[in-house]
């Protein structure tokens, strides 16, 4: 298993949660992490892994840092 | 807006006025209009506070329809914070009800001989300039209850405070929201130190007895409007972010990205981001009882803005923009959202750009004057020397540069003398393009790169790589040129560059509004034309492309998390401006 720093934004959080560990198996993907929390796929607008952007293919590794947000914009 | 207002206030024997035909701006509006007047009236050479400067206040194309999102106002003249041209713009009630006057400008030139204070009342009929040196030195809250009593509640206010008046380079021009509060400002580049330096306080507004501007085509028009709303409602940026949660939602992405400047520039990422974000802030909002969900114009239909109370559940100031959540906040260590609404409110109150006043006061924090992270030192720089005009307020008013320059700092984020905005150009590398190459100095809106940067809206550019983002930057610039001219808030951007039917339906809603065709190809010659003017103005000014650079820090220092530079060479820099 590995252990993933999971965050999540905006409205994602609402009947979620704002941070937690959790863990998964080994070769689990972004993918995997956003269906297991029932995120609907064409609502992501930014995905960042150890603050880089990623795809929903990127495989995720013990402590990695996960960041799910919606689609915003501001400025 | 078929007409244009020229009041002289240094004529003799006192101001003057004379209502001219609007005649080559008549189809134009916003940036376009101001920066042509300007490029065509103001010598590039002179001083920005002396009587050869003007200050050119003008609403946008559509300011004054039924269109949606139509109420910016634009203000230009040579800025005395970068010595360039500048156009700044705000949202707020006056360019719906200036329009609606029929009024494409109006341009104060000259000066008073005297040292009286004017207030300017405009209505359908006529135009009245009278002295009332009652209000020397109010600040703008106080000073727009005081106009309240006179004028009423059915007009718009454009208003100057004590920073204004004492000609402050941060100072900005303050313009009522629809309950009449002072607090959306044309911050940037001390436009409100012109108005000061033609001792101009107030400007009032009052369409009783006008209508809408009607459409040429209103059939066409109006299922333009009903396609565009559609659009910015559809879209998940404008529809569902920016409503429920600001723009300062773009902390926590900011910051998970390593690109939120911290503690002057030092490291990309702020340990206290999470308590001071859009989620935390917009919580917090519904908890006192203010608004999450509050539009700074009637006729918009996207809402960014909110209510912030104190923790008495009282009024304290409008929902703070993550560029002042920032500059108060992160930039100075700061991570206590009840100090940042306060020094949000001072700023409206005193009549301060935000994004000047918080970083100057990050820098002072860098050069000893104040530990970063001091909440009540913060407030007392704003509230007792800004706001009281002491030497140390003057010098921090004066902008981050003048406040560098005077505590011996290194590390100043200015160009062309004006402080850079909320993104840091290492992690963000197309933001640094438009700060390094725009003819406003650094400005985030100018050309949001970070939409496509980090955002991922209308396209995918690497943020952490140089390849790529001047053609991105220069597109972006173009594009927000003419949409500046439109009188559209920018917000409308996340829409109509995902969504060719809604940008389309933009185009519809400016041909079918004065019976032409207008395609994209226009809006680019037009924001072409317009960025071109203002280069050549900057360039008569003394502008060279060595000022197109970021301060040279940002390219050997390196930032954390990504521990980048910013990569981007020069000769690339250089080529923004040419095409074809």
């Amino acid at each position: 298993m590995i252990q993933v720093n999971v965050k999540l934004f905006a409205s994602f959080r609402i009947g979620r949660f704002d941070r937690e560990i959790r863990e998964y198996p080994q070769a689990t993907t972004v993918a995997d992490v956003v269906k297991e929390l029932g995120i609907p796929e064409g609502e992501i607008g930014i995905l960042l892994l150890n603050s880089v952007h990623v795809d929903l293919k990127r495989q995720l590794v013990d402590k990695d840092v996960l960041a799910i947000f919606p689609l915003v914009g501001g400025g | 807006m078929d007409k244009i207002l020229r009041i002289n206030m240094g004529a003799s024997g006192g101001p003057s006025q004379a209502v001219e035909k609007a005649g080559e701006y008549t189809a134009l509006g916003g940036r376009a209009t101001t920066s042509m007047i300007v490029a065509k009236e103001v010598p590039p050479d002179c001083h920005p506070l002396g009587a050869e400067n003007k200050l050119v206040i003008a609403p946008g194309m559509l300011s004054g329809t039924a269109a949606a999102m139509s109420g910016r106002i634009s203000v230009g003249c040579k800025s005395p914070l970068t010595g360039g041209i500048k156009e700044s713009n705000a949202g707020g009630q006056a360019a719906q009800v200036m329009a609606r006057l029929g009024y494409a400008a109006i341009i104060l030139e000259g000066k008073p001989a005297t040292d009286d204070l004017y207030k300017i009342h405009i209505d359908k009929d006529k135009v009245t300039i009278s002295v009332d040196n009652s209000l020397k030195l109010m600040d703008n809250y106080p000073l727009v209850e005081k106009l309240r009593e006179e004028y009423g509640d059915k007009v718009a206010y454009m208003t100057i405070g004590s920073a204004g008046e004492r000609k402050m380079a941060a100072a900005s021009i303050a313009c009522s929201d629809p309950e009449l509060r002072p607090s959306r400002h044309c911050g940037r580049g001390g436009v409100g130190a012109v108005m000061g330096a033609k001792q101009v306080k107030a400007i009032i507004f009052d369409d009783n007895g006008c209508k809408n501007r009607q459409p040429k085509d209103p059939e066409k028009y109006k299922a333009a409007n009903r396609a565009y709303v559609e659009g910015i409602r559809k879209h998940a940026v404008s529809g569902e972010g920016l409503p429920a949660y600001g723009t300062n939602i773009l902390t926590n992405v900011l910051n998970e990205a390593g690109g939120y400047p911290t503690n002057n520039f030092k490291t990309g990422f702020f340990e206290g981001g999470t308590k001071i974000s859009g989620e935390a802030q917009a919580e917090l909002e519904i908890k006192r009882g203010g608004l999450a969900t509050h539009g700074c114009h009637r006729g918009c239909v996207i809402q960014c803005s909110g209510i912030y109370n104190d923790k008495d559940g009282k009024f304290l100031t409008k929902q703070p923009e993550y560029e002042t959540v920032w500059s108060h906040g992160g930039h100075c260590g700061i991570d206590d959202l009840d100090t940042i609404a306060m020094l949000d409110f001072l700023d409206d109150n005193i009549g301060v750009d935000t994004i000047e006043m918080g970083v100057a006061v990050g820098v002072a924090m860098d050069g000893g004057v104040i530990e970063f992270g001091d909440c009540e030192g913060a407030i007392r720089l704003v509230r007792d020397e800004v706001g009281k005009g002491t030497p140390l307020g003057r010098i921090l008013g004066g902008g981050a540069e003048l406040t560098g320059k005077a505590f011996a700092v290194e590390r100043v984020p200015v160009v062309k003398g004006q402080a850079l905005p909320a993104y840091d150009p290492r992690t963000v590398q197309g933001i640094g393009v438009t700060y390094a190459t725009s003819t406003m100095g650094a400005d985030h809106t100018a050309g949001y790169a970070v939409a496509t940067n980090i955002l991922k809206v209308g396209g995918d550019v690497d943020p952490l790589k140089p390849e790529g983002q001047v053609d991105l930057s220069r597109n972006l610039q173009i594009a927000t040129t003419a949409i500046d001219a439109t009188g559209m808030c920018l917000f409308i951007a996340f829409p109509i560059l995902d969504q060719p039917e809604t940008f389309d339906a933009l185009l519809d809603l400016l041909g079918s509004f004065y019976g032409i065709e207008m395609t994209g190809d226009d809006v680019v010659a037009l924001g072409k034309k317009v960025l071109t003017l203002e280069r050549e103005f900057n360039k008569k000014a003394g502008f060279g492309a060595e000022d197109d650079r970021l301060p040279r820090f940002f390219k050997t220092e390196p930032l954390a998390p990504h521990n980048l530079t910013f990569a981007v060479k020069d000769e690339e820099l250089d080529e923004l401006y040419n095409w074809s």
